[in-house]
């Protein structure tokens, strides 16, 4: 799961890495409160778990009331890249020297874990020409190895004292939390030499849960989502009208593909899993049910030993217990499949013989 | 590099030459039981099963079962173990299979911890083990040995390599490939998950020097960048054999995962559009639906006639 910046803050406290006074609201009254305990000036910072924040208004300096009572609630308004805030923070205000960048992330071609740092924070690390890439296979991060970035970095003094200091915290937080990323841009050089983490993106395994009870209150479900978890399935909610059903999730990603390929807009990608049986169609169809976007749906199921009868069955019996009314439009790959088709003769699901025609037929079958 | 076919088949000195034995670790569970029958009616050499608590009993009336892996492998000899348990239990698994002289593990579980697959990784490199997986459909030789749990109707003995990170596209492309009249020599799942056992490029060096490959096929999908990788290895040794590749995931949008742990793009790292372009480079075609793959397949033969 990806934290806010708060959450990943409030973890970075914990580790005990440098941080500017902050605190998080999702109301004006809260805020209020944290204005007067901060004391101005300070920064109103949304709380979304998208990158672009500052292009998008989303962080403003505050330095009176009358500044907060107006920039507060604009900034609480905010959508970027479709996010709403989830929260905002207000940061006591620094004066910065100089602007660093620090992470840690999984690397997948190396198969390990790998530090990057710059001497130029504060942007977008792919536009950063001066990086410092150092692997480290599984997170370990010796006071040596952090001395000789510090070093590379050109930080002395201090500043290299706490830059090692951060960067073991880091590691080891990363390691401990079982992050995909940790990140810290800009990690600051104040006035006094010493090292702040400005801003935190974290990002977690999400395999790796079920050992870290105590991460869940940081976990953002709707209650579609949670089910479909439930369930074993993988669901992705888009903001087309047409579900995209399959089994596997290359099969669903590529189906997605073809459907936006011909006109159709995808309002999910829903992974019922490995084999499909009556009672997981059900369940996706129930899941879907539930979403007032979608006008029709769109099943691709490749089962090499899945009887299509024993899907046909689910939709039969969604369209019985009135679960659904909408065009289902299948592709079935499987045995029995002259049966299931005469099963679903009078049903509002048709099924196709490949995957172009059911999605052909969707999205001509949508526009009607 | 592996000899991955010395694995799977052997050498015709070998007494098992063709009928390499395999453990299946979970052989009693719902998800290992159905596939272990599965993997012995297609004729895969199952020789024991591992479940701790039930050694001494028989799967299906002939399969024995072990409490240990080690002792599994004392008793049959056998150096690929195939794992089906749950997901928090396969690094020790995995571990157990590996310090017993595993030498061909194939990992089924999803959903485990990237950690876990690290830690299981650096054991293996220290033992010398290939690991397929996790979150894989398996390894297969057609009409020879099946490790793994994709259904057996759309694989065909034949000359074209397939390596696919997903499952249901390997057997969807399969079957178009089969169709067409191009059967599989091997085929490899990388698996879906960010950490691979064996890589993209991994698997390329597994099958490149086949002698009497006729074509490669790579399945990949959106996430990390090992299609970027091994479509510059295709550019750096010229490897002349044709190749079609496929992309799954190019409608997805940005940052959300698509089911499989590892498809996920981040900025521009992991995108449809920069395994595309590195593909065009290396002057592979890449199919816009699996139905393509084997006319694409079939144009490439023609020009290279």
């Amino acid at each position: 799961m990806r934290l806010l910046e708060f959450q990943a803050k409030e973890l970075f406290r914990e580790y005990g890495i440098n941080l500017l006074p902050s605190k998080a609201s999702t109301t004006i009254e809260e805020g209020r409160k944290h204005a007067k305990e901060l004391g101005y000036p300070f920064v109103i910072k949304i709380q979304v778990p998208v990158g672009g924040r500052g292009k998008a208004g989303g962080i403003q300096k505050c330095q009176n009331d009358d500044e907060f009572d107006l920039k507060y609630p604009q900034v609480l308004d905010l959508t970027i890249k479709g996010e709403k805030a989830r929260a905002i923070l207000l940061e006591k205000m620094a004066d910065i020297k100089k602007e660093l960048y620090l992470s840690l992330f999984l690397n997948r071609s190396k198969r390990c874990y790998t530090i990057i740092a710059s001497p130029e924070g504060g942007v977008e690390i792919e536009s950063v020409k001066n990086q410092i890439i150092r692997e480290v296979g599984l997170g370990d991060v010796s006071e040596q190895v952090a001395r000789e970035i510090a070093k590379e970095m050109k930080l002395d003094g201090k500043a290299a004292d706490d830059f090692v200091d951060i960067l073991q915290k880091l590691a080891k937080l990363t390691v401990e939390k079982e992050a995909e990323l940790a990140e810290i841009n800009p990690l600051a050089i104040m006035q006094d030499g010493s090292l702040m983490a400005l801003d935190g993106k974290f990002v977690t395994d999400d395999n790796s849960n079920f050992r870290h009870d105590e991460l869940q209150k940081y976990q953002e479900k709707t209650e579609i989502e949670e089910r479909a978890e439930k369930s074993g399935f993988s669901l992705v909610e888009l903001d087309g009208d047409i579900a995209v059903v399959g089994n596997g999730a290359g099969l669903v990603m590529s189906t997605l593909d073809m459907l936006s390929d011909n006109g159709g807009k995808p309002a999910c990608f829903l992974d019922v899993g490995g084999g499909a049986t009556t009672e997981s169609v059900y369940e996706a169809l129930t899941l879907i049910s539930k979403m007032n976007r979608v006008k029709g749906i769109l099943v691709n199921l490749y089962g090499g030993i899945v009887k299509t009868t024993v899907v046909a069955e689910a939709f039969l019996k969604a369209y019985d217990d009135k679960l659904i009314n909408l065009p289902v439009f299948a592709r079935l790959k499987g045995t029995e499949s002259e049966k299931a088709k005469e099963m679903l003769k009078e049903s509002r699901t048709k099924i196709y013989d490949s995957v172009e025609d059911a999605i052909n037929a969707a999205v001509m079958g949508i526009k009607k | 590099m592996t000899d991955i076919f010395k694995l799977l088949r052997g050498s015709p000195e070998d007494s098992d030459y063709k009928k390499k034995g395999v453990i299946v670790q979970g052989i009693t569970g719902a998800y290992g039981s159905l596939h272990a029958k599965n993997m012995m009616s297609y004729g895969t050499n199952i020789v024991a099963g591992v479940t701790p608590g039930k050694g001494g009993q028989k799967f299906e009336d002939k399969v024995p079962i072990y409490n240990t892996v080690k002792e599994a492998v004392d008793t049959s000899g056998a150096k690929i173990s195939i794992i089906f348990v749950p997901a928090k239990f396969f690094l020790g698994a995995a571990k157990e299979a590996l310090d017993a002289g595993i030498k061909l593990l194939v990992a089924i579980p999803e959903h485990v911890p990237v950690r876990d697959t690290m830690q299981v990784l650096d054991l293996a490199n220290k033992k010398g083990a290939v690991v397929i997986g996790p979150n894989t459909p398996g390894i297969m030789i057609p009409e020879l040995i099946k490790i793994g749990i994709m259904p057996p109707t759309p694989f065909k003995a034949g000359k074209i390599a397939v390596l696919s990170k997903s499952g249901t596209l390997l057997y969807e492309i399969s079957d178009a490939l089969t169709n067409s009249g191009f059967g599989q020599s091997i085929t490899i799942g990388i698996g879906g998950d960010p950490i691979n056992g064996t890589r993209m490029i991994d698997a390329f060096e597994m099958v490149k020097d086949i002698p009497d490959l006729e074509g490669l096929v790579v399945v990949g999908e959106i996430g990390g960048d090992s299609e970027e990788i091994l479509a510059q290895r295709i550019i750096d040794i010229g490897f002349k054999k044709p190749t079609v590749a496929y992309i799954a995931g190019r409608a997805a949008p940005k940052e959300k995962r698509m089911g499989h742990a590892g498809a996920i793009v981040m900025g521009t790292y992991g995108s449809a559009e920069s395994k595309v372009s590195m593909f065009n480079k290396a002057n592979i075609p890449v199919a816009k639906r699996p139905s393509q793959v084997p006319v694409l397949l079939a144009g490439k033969m023609q020009q290279s006639d």
